[in-house]
């Protein structure tokens, strides 16, 4: 199972507490497979993470895994071993910024 | 017993005040959707416990909520499971879904070949064509009789709508594939469609206004339409009658008279008697006639409320008064409206869509500042009283009459 940490707006949209676990199924583990498996389960972070249409990540949310920014890691790359294994948890993050 | 429901919109969530038919006592319920911005919160007129939601970020974009309680508990349309199941119909067996799920935040501009248009480019702020985005829902106004149609009027400028209770949205394209797109330009809080009325009367008769390129209406329901703007005269653009480009803030109508049609524009105080066909100045003796909200009394078509604002380069009350002032005659002779409201030193803006009134009798009058107070007027703006005081910034403010 696969470790997903969201940020507090996000885990109230989809009325969860503490992680999420994810079984993103038996191809490679990466950043799509990851938010497309959290979308299926849960519809109502659709658009909140990725846009609807073009999938493209939004500007302020950010992807950490093993004290790493992978945010602009390609998203069909293989995530580190260590989140794969579930060893890690791969963190949704929304942005540092004003307001 | 007859009671009042407010529903508030915040830069940080979204209240809900609720009294009596007296008006005096109130209770504060929230926040909901605490730390989003919440632009517009508004009731169906069909069904008084069905409310929708307009909930953003910049971090997590667009959210719509709804509300099949009178705003206790909140879903977003196709996102519960049992929203799946209910409508999964024959496929249910098969474990697939017919609905579509989490789509009730998608506004996608409607570029097909069939009834679209391009996604052409409007000016921006610095002279240069730039391309439509989706930014946000500014205004959610429900049908009169159907609580699962809405329309939504969105930055960069469109209108959407849904026929399924927010499942799914679906812009009407003819009014952003206008021959006069290209000139509209953004005004300081972004090119949002803020005002959408809809005809009590008629239901093919839809007017909006967007910032800044002005009032439209549509007489075939949202499939073709027309600016109607002759009569505004606004220095801020090159040719100050032009057909679009004014930056309209607010309209307001009176059900029983929708051809009548009041305007708090960038500066001017506008009325139309033809459904915006023509407009005509009614300032007459306000101290400004710049401001931004401005509606009418529930059982007074010619009583009307603004709230004037010093100027464009200052948002706030000229001379530190929070003055309402009001018209019973449809426009040039106002009387301010003080009583419960501070008199000095107070600089707070009333955003356009943070005034409404009820349909008690007498009329009810409500506002709420960018400070965070909401006033209450029980006897159409005689006297005020704050309900809070202390809220975040309020974007808007919506009444409910309740049976």
């Amino acid at each position: 199972m696969i470790r997903v940490v969201l940020p507090h707006h996000l885990r109230t949209l989809a009325a969860v507490d503490g992680e999420v676990e994810l079984d993103v199924g038996g191809g490679p583990v990466t950043q799509r497979a990851i938010l497309d498996a959290l979308e299926a389960r849960y519809p109502m972070l659709r658009g909140t993470i990725r846009d609807h249409s073009t999938q493209q990540r939004r500007p302020m949310v950010r992807f950490f895994a093993c004290q790493e920014d992978v945010t602009h890691e390609p998203p069909d790359a293989p995530v580190p071993a260590a989140v794969a294994s579930g060893e890690a948890p791969f963190r949704v993050i929304g942005a540092i910024a004003g307001g | 017993m007859t009671g009042i429901r407010v529903l508030v919109g915040t830069k940080k969530g979204a209240f809900i005040l609720e009294s009596d038919g007296k008006r005096a006592d109130w209770s504060v319920y929230g926040p909901h959707f605490a730390g989003w911005e919440i632009y517009h919160v508004k009731g169906s007129p069909a069904d008084p416990n069905r409310i929708y939601a307009s909930q953003n970020t910049s971090w997590f974009g667009q959210v719509i909520q709804r509300s099949n309680d009178g705003g206790k508990t909140w879903e977003q349309p196709g996102s519960p499971p049992e929203d799946w199941v209910a409508n999964a119909g024959a496929n249910a067996a098969e474990g697939e879904f017919v609905m579509p799920k989490g789509e009730s935040n998608k506004f996608v501009y409607d570029t097909s070949s069939e009834r679209g248009r391009p996604l052409t480019t409007h000016q921006w702020y610095d002279g240069t064509q730039h391309p439509w985005e989706f930014a946000r829902v500014w205004h959610l106004e429900p049908s009169h009789e159907d609580p699962d149609l809405v329309y939504a009027g969105v930055e960069d400028a469109a209108l959407f709508r849904t026929a399924d209770g927010g499942r799914t949205w679906h812009e009407l394209p003819g009014l952003r594939g206008h021959e006069s797109g290209p000139k509209w330009q953004p005004g300081a809080g972004g090119m949002c469609l803020h005002t959408v009325l809809l005809d009590p009367k008629d239901p093919e008769r839809i007017f909006i206004a967007i910032s800044a390129a002005g009032a439209f209406r549509t007489d075939d329901g949202g499939e073709t339409w027309r600016p109607i703007n002759r009569g505004l005269n606004s220095q801020y653009i090159p040719d100050p009658t032009a057909e679009v480009g004014h930056c309209v803030h607010r309209i307001a109508m009176h059900p029983e008279r929708p051809n009548t049609l009041f305007m708090q524009k960038h500066w001017d105080v506008m009325r139309s008697d033809d459904g915006g066909d023509t407009w005509h100045e009614i300032s007459g003796d306000l101290p400004s006639d710049f401001g931004f909200p401005i509606d009418v009394h529930a059982h007074e078509p010619e009583t009307v409320y603004v709230v004037p604002i010093k100027s464009d380069s200052e948002h706030y009350p000229p001379d530190g008064k929070l003055r309402v002032y009001r018209s019973r005659t449809g426009g040039h002779e106002w009387e301010p409206l003080t009583k419960g409201l501070p008199q000095k030193d107070c600089y707070v803006n009333v955003l356009r869509d943070a005034m409404a009134v009820d349909s008690l009798d007498p009329c009810g009058v409500y506002f709420g500042t960018t400070g965070g107070q909401v006033y209450a007027s029980p006897n159409g703006g005689d006297s005020w009283t704050p309900i809070v005081r202390d809220l975040p910034a309020v974007l808007s403010v919506e009444v409910q009459t309740l049976p």
